[in-house]
């Protein structure tokens, strides 16, 4: 009876695919939105914000005009890898919701792939007379632009800054504003918070199991302290002395008890760290502004802080000494963000193009901040916000100027990867040379010796 | 002697077996020729190598087999299949069966009810009350043993998922030896016990050679299910740093989460011929009882 069982399985879940974009018995045309959002938990206000005011708006909107559409959100809550390897299966079988969110740095290997191709050649000429292309900064557009084509709507971005807890801080005899001028100072901060009695009070997201988080909330900011891009001239970093700083600062850090190991090994050792800060457990905490907005956020954060407003300050991240930065800086960051891109396979790619423009309109991008902290993509959207939240205008202000974009190559989730797993080996307890020496190995397999420079 | 005891004929026989025949292709022959083609090649699920995977031959298999992770990999698999179901279910599966075997209505019944529903519960739930029990922080276990903050996970990946297992497999070996408990004639053990035999000497001598095909089917099967389970996914995914991933997790982070679909299915690959020799193992000794039987 099995195969027979399976064939009907089978048959079901083609019929159920071919459902998607057909009408809903009214013979309405059906669009659908995926994000990883949903209400109530991850990325709540995203959810929230599809789910009522974009759907409602849009189907009056297209009411209006006489056509009855009807607009769905397939909500998920997974780490952002196993939401990345779900749209890419999805794709792959040519299936999946017609406006879909991505993180800016995926655009390179899925179009490579052919999974996602450029917004004109999926909706047509339409796409180049959009209003709000000429709100939107170059370089923020540039998060969804590979090979010099447009594949996404950048939705915003944002930068990492140190979080730090100002109770905790009073406590340890540490002053409220605080701005740490190198490395060392946040060694010493950390130390001072530990002889208060806080048990592990720096998180540097570390290990392969926190993902992309380790290397754009840890790794990718101190290289930059450091002096070092990953990518530059055509040549990626290795083994540097610049990384070995980087490692080195890990190891202080985690072999010296300021920060717990064992958080970054376990499977949900991030959402933990971000549970520790909220109960005041952890008293510095590298991250974006996404944790300011989305985290500790009083009411719709994962793990609310009803106090953020007077306990949570905000620095920018030193480099490892005043001036040995990138480009000479004394202050550094990271920036992304997401992206919305159209299926390819959108059996109505008109409409979802539509629905896509429709999402970034001013009006929406304005619903979407609901009053809450978020650089967004449309300069004119933030010229009105602006000055609403402070933390909003710290990043806009202050760490925007001075902040670096990953290398939109389709490679680099693999160099990536190498990367947490150095940061694993030092967590672990190997020494900074046996990590490097590792990583150095990993990367000249990944993308070939000649690409790789230890200068 | 009429091999044709149904009196079809060979061309109805064949009509009947065809759709069998098949689903079988399309479902199991083809995945698996197609799975050993993508281990030749250098597919990828983004990336340039998505949309034109190239043949590198047995590339795939050459690094799978000098990998130092697959090397881990296959032995902790090892461990799991010996610890979890040889001694674990097996043992344990059989032991519950016995003691149960001529208890009174209510005490059987619930025993069998709670053993069965660890069985039959949905793996992401059961995955859930694992992590819960065993949670570093605000787990039930370290509450119970008052050991705050051990991290059963981490400390121990390995024990923590054979022990997971053997209370999610049990059931299936106690129900097998259950059935086969009834088969042993009462009167066999009944002479046993008369004659002065000790439990021990009655398990050997009298109930393990009526049910000796039931032991082998049983250790056979939970062997190959635990060999390919991939629930404890759900509770430790691999690791930390790989101390716990077995083979199915591996291939999973390998294939999906990595994108290395080619070197992904190389080691599936393996893992098919693996299966095939465990199932050719069963077959060969089911015959060799067969033939002692009818000869």
């Amino acid at each position: 009876m099995r195969p027979a069982l399976a064939a009907v399985a089978g048959a079901l879940l083609v019929l159920t695919a071919c459902g998607t974009g057909t009408g809903a018995g009214d013979g309405g045309v059906t669009l659908t939105i995926t994000a990883n959002a949903i209400s109530g938990g991850k990325n709540a206000e995203t959810a929230d914000w599809t789910e009522r005011w974009v759907i409602p708006r849009f189907e009056a909107a297209q009411k209006a005009r006489g056509r009855q559409v009807h607009v769905l959100f397939q909500p998920s809550a997974a780490d952002d890898e196993q939401y990345k390897t779900k749209i890419a299966l999805d794709l792959k079988s040519h299936a999946g919701a017609d406006v879909i969110d991505l993180d800016g740095i995926w655009i390179g290997e899925f179009a490579q792939a052919g999974y996602i191709k450029p917004l004109s050649s999926v909706a047509g000429a339409e796409v180049g007379s959009w209003e709000g292309w000429s709100q939107i900064p170059p370089a923020v557009q540039g998060l969804g632009i590979f090979d010099g084509q447009k594949y996404g709507l950048p939705q915003g971005t944002d930068g990492r800054v140190l979080f730090y807890n100002k109770d905790l801080f009073r406590k340890a005899g540490l002053p409220a504003e605080w701005q740490p001028r190198s490395w060392q100072e946040i060694i010493d901060a950390g130390a001072a918070l530990k002889r208060s009695g806080v048990p592990a009070p720096i998180q540097l997201d570390a290990g392969t199991a926190m993902g992309e988080a380790t290397t754009m909330q840890g790794v990718l900011p101190l290289l930059a302290g450091a002096g070092a891009e990953i990518y530059a001239g055509g040549k990626w970093t290795g083994a540097s002395q610049a990384l070995k700083d980087v490692l080195g600062f890990y190891r202080q850090i985690y072999t010296s008890g300021l920060g717990d190991p064992r958080l970054q090994q376990e499977a949900q050792g991030r959402d933990k760290s971000f549970a520790e800060f909220a109960r005041g457990e952890i008293g510095i905490l590298a991250e974006s502004d996404y944790f300011w907005r989305a985290v500790v956020e009083p009411k719709a954060g994962v793990a609310p802080m009803p106090n953020r407003n007077a306990v949570v300050g905000y620095a920018l991240i030193p480099a490892e000494r005043p001036g040995s930065g990138i480009r000479g800086q004394d202050v550094v960051s990271m920036s992304g963000g997401g992206v919305r891109v159209l299926n390819p396979n959108s059996p109505n790619p008109k409409l979802a193009w539509e629905l896509l423009a429709f999402m970034h309109s001013a009006e929406a991008t304005t619903a979407q901040l609901a009053g809450a902290a978020r650089v967004t993509s449309r300069k004119d959207v933030n010229d009105r916000v602006l000055g609403v939240d402070p933390m909003l205008k710290f990043v806009s202000d202050k760490v925007l100027p001075i902040t670096a974009y990953r290398p939109p190559l389709a490679v680099y989730p693999q160099v990536s990867a190498a990367l947490q797993e150095a940061t694993a080996d030092i967590v672990s307890g190997r020494t900074v040379d046996e990590a490097a020496a590792g990583y150095q190995r990993k990367l000249q397999a990944i993308v070939g010796p000649s690409h790789v420079t230890t200068s | 002697m009429n091999t044709d005891a149904a009196g079809l004929g060979r061309g109805r026989a064949a009509g009947f077996v065809l759709p069998a025949m098949v689903l079988i292709g399309v479902f199991l022959v083809f995945p698996a020729l197609w799975t050993i083609y993508l281990g030749l090649t250098d597919y990828r699920l983004t990336g340039l190598a998505a949309a034109n995977p190239r043949v590198v031959g047995a590339d795939n298999y050459t690094a799978a087999l000098g990998d130092e992770r697959f090397h881990r990999s296959l032995w902790l698999t090892v461990q799991y299949v010996l610890g979890s179901a040889v001694l674990g279910q097996a043992v344990l599966g059989f032991t519950i069966a016995w003691m149960l075997r001529d208890r009174p209505g209510p005490v059987k019944r619930i025993t069998e009810a709670l053993v069965l529903l660890a069985w039959i519960l949905p793996s992401s739930v059961v995955a859930f009350l694992w992590i819960a029990l065993l949670d570093r922080d605000e787990g039930t276990l370290n509450a119970l043993l008052h050991t705050p903050g051990f991290a059963w996970l981490l400390d121990y990946p390995m024990p923590s998922i054979i022990v997971f297992n053997v209370w999610r497999g049990t059931a299936f070996s106690m129900m097998l030896y259950g059935a086969a408990l009834e088969n042993v004639p009462p009167s066999q053990l009944e002479t046993a016990r008369l004659a002065g035999a000790s439990t021990l000497q009655q398990l050997r001598d009298v109930v393990f050679p009526a049910i000796k095909g039931h032991v082998l089917t049983n250790l056979l099967l939970i062997s190959l299910w635990t060999f390919n389970d991939f629930t404890t996914f759900q509770i430790t995914a691999g690791g930390p740093e790989g101390r716990s991933e077995i083979l199915p997790v591996y291939i999973y982070n390998v294939a999906l989460r990595d994108g290395q679909l080619g070197f992904g299915a190389a080691i599936s690959s393996v893992v098919l011929l693996i299966n095939l020799v465990f199932a050719f193992a069963y077959l060969r000794l089911l015959r060799g009882r067969r033939e002692a039987v009818t000869s």
